[in-house]
C-alpha cells in the first residue's frame, strides 16, 4: 500500500489536519484543534510519532500541545515554561522541535526550553539566554523570537537556533554554551553590514546529509554553509528578491532546497508582481528555477510565513505551503507544478507533514 | 480553613483544556490564591492556565467572589460562589 501523508497546519484560530490519499490529490480537513488556540508551529516527534503544537491562548497563556493518536485527542502543558516570577512574561511558543529523546521549544521573548519527559515538564536552556550578547539583542518586526531550531541528525549535543533579529547560534555541548554563527551573513539595515550578531535570520534549515550543511532564508538574502554555519556564502543571485520567510530542504538530496521570495521588506511582503511562485535550486543555490505552474499568476498579493512550507519524505517529494490568506497549495512533483489543496482557512502560520501508516 | 468549601464555576473554554473536568466543583482556601491551589490539586495544570508570572491572574481573566471582582489576595468566605470568567477579548 502506498504511503499516505497528512498535513499539519497551525493558524491563529487553532490547528487543522489535512489527511491525504496515496495520490496526494484528495485531502480531508479536520479541525479546528487545540481549542482554537493560536498555533505558531506544529511538528512531529520522529521517534514517538506524537504531534506537537506550540502557541498560546489570549486568555490562558502559552503551552505546548501533544497528541499521540494523530490528532484525535490532545493534552497540553506549560509546567516550567517560564523565566520565573522575576523574569519577563513568556508570551508564546514559536517553534517546537523534537530530536534525540528531547523536545525543544523556542519562545518569545527569545529563549529555548527543553523537555525530556515528552512535554510534561520544561526546563529553561539558560546557557543561550546567558550569552554575553543578550543585552544587545533587538527584536524584529515579529518580536524578539526564537523561531528556528535545527538539531544535528546524529549528535544530540549539537543544535542550531535562529533568533530574530539576532541571528544564528550553535551549541556543541547540549546547550551549556553557545557561539554566534553569522559570519558572511549580511545585515543590510545595520551600519556594519557584517556584524557578529544582529542579522535577521528568517528560517534556518539543515540539508539532507544531516551534518555540516545548512541553508538560511534571511531578511537580506539566501545563504548556505558547509561548515555548520561558521561561514556562510550568499546564494541570492538568480532569485527575484532577497526577502522571504520559509525555506525547505529536500529529504535526500543535500543540494536541493525550496524558497518563496517575497517582493521586499518595505514593499508589502507579497509575491513579486502579484504572481505566485516557488523557487528551487538543484545545485546548492548556484542557480534557481521558478515554478508558478498551477499557482495564480496575476493579482495574487499573498504572503507565506517562515514555518508555512514543508516537504514530505516520498519520491517524488511533495512540497506544500500555506498562505497568510488561508490557501494551502501542494506539489506532488518536487515543486514543478502546484494545485490548491485547501482554501478559506485562517491565516496559515505553519505547515508540517506527517507520514501515515 | 474556612468552613465549607467554595463553589467554583469555570468557563467552557477552560474545562475544555482538561478532558473530564467539570464546569462546577468545590475547592477549599481562604483566599483566591489558595482556592486556585486546591483547584490545581484536583485538576493538575489548571494553575498555569490561570496565573501569569508574579504570580498574578492572567490579563484577560477575571475572578469574581460572591459577585465582586477579585484578585489573588481576596478572601473567600465559606461556601462562597467563585466565578472564573474570560474577558471579552479576541478576534
Amino acid at each position: 500500500m502506498a504511503a499516505r501523508t497528512a498535513l499539519l497546519i497551525g493558524t491563529p484560530k487553532g490547528a487543522f489536519i489535512l489527511d491525504g490519499d496515496a495520490s496526494r490529490r484528495d485531502w480531508q480537513l479536520r479541525g479546528p484543534l487545540c481549542e482554537g488556540w493560536a498555533i505558531h508551529d506544529i511538528s512531529v516527534d520522529p521517534e514517538s510519532g506524537a504531534i506537537l503544537a506550540g502557541g498560546a491562548s489570549p486568555w490562558y497563556g502559552p503551552a505546548v500541545w501533544r497528541s499521540d493518536d494523530a490528532g484525535a485527542t490532545w493534552t497540553h502543558s506549560s509546567e516550567g515554561l517560564t523565566y520565573g516570577d522575576d523574569g519577563p512574561k513568556l508570551t508564546t511558543i514559536w517553534n517546537v522541535t523534537a530530536a534525540h529523546g528531547a523536545i525543544y521549544a523556542g519562545v518569545e521573548p527569545a529563549g529555548l526550553f527543553r523537555s525530556v519527559d515528552g512535554g510534561a515538564t520544561w526546563e529553561h536552556v539558560a546557557g543561550l539566554t546567558n550569552h554575553p550578547t543578550r543585552s544587545e539583542w533587538q527584536p524584529g518586526n515579529g518580536g524578539l523570537i526564537l523561531h528556528s531550531i535545527v538539531p544535528h541528525r546524529t549528535d544530540p549535543a549539537r543544535l542550531w537556533v535562529g533568533i530574530s533579529a539576532v541571528g544564528a547560534f550553535e551549541t556543541r555541548d547540549g546547550g551549556l554554551t553557545w557561539e554566534t554563527r553569522n559570519r558572511g551573513v549580511r545585515a543590510g539595515f545595520a551600519p556594519d553590514p557584517y556584524p557578529e550578531f544582529g542579522q535577521c535570520v528568517h528560517k534556518l534549515v539543515m540539508a539532507a546529509d544531516g551534518g555540516e550543511h545548512l541553508y538560511q532564508q534571511n531578511h537580506c538574502g539566501v545563504y548556505r554553509s558547509s561548515d555548520g554555519g561558521e561561514q556562510w556564502e550568499e546564494v541570492t543571485s538568480g532569485l527575484p528578491s532577497e526577502f522571504g520567510f520559509p525555506m525547505a530542504a529536500h529529504p535526500r538530496d543535500p543540494i536541493t532546497v525550496w524558497t518563496i521570495p517575497l517582493n521586499g521588506a518595505d514593499q508589502g511582503r507579497f509575491m513579486p508582481d502579484g504572481s505566485a511562485a516557488v523557487w528551487r535550486t538543484h545545485d546548492g543555490g548556484e542557480s534557481w528555477i521558478r515554478s508558478g505552474d498551477g499557482l495564480p499568476q496575476h493579482d495574487a498579493y499573498i504572503g507565506v510565513l517562515r514555518e508555512a512550507m514543508a516537504v514530505d519524505g516520498l519520491d517524488p517529494v511533495g512540497v506544500y505551503f500555506g498562505t497568510s490568506t488561508g490557501q494551502l497549495y501542494g506539489s506532488a512533483d518536487e515543486g514543478r507544478s502546484w494545485a490548491l489543496i485547501a482554501d478559506n482557512l485562517p491565516p496559515i502560520w505553519s505547515v508540517e507533514t506527517m507520514a501515515l501508516g | 480553613m474556612a468552613e465549607g468549601p467554595a463553589v467554583v464555576h469555570m468557563p467552557r473554554s477552560l474545562v475544555a483544556l482538561f478532558p473530564g473536568a467539570p464546569r462546577r466543583l468545590e475547592a477549599r482556601g481562604i483566599t483566591v490564591a489558595e482556592v486556585i491551589d486546591d483547584l490545581d490539586r484536583q485538576i493538575p495544570g489548571l494553575r498555569n492556565r490561570l496565573l501569569d508570572v508574579g504570580p498574578a491572574l492572567r490579563t484577560h481573566l477575571n475572578v469574581f467572589v460572591a459577585g465582586v471582582r477579585a484578585d489573588l489576595d481576596t478572601p473567600v468566605p465559606p461556601r462562597a460562589e467563585v466565578h472564573i470568567i474570560p474577558a471579552v477579548s479576541g478576534g
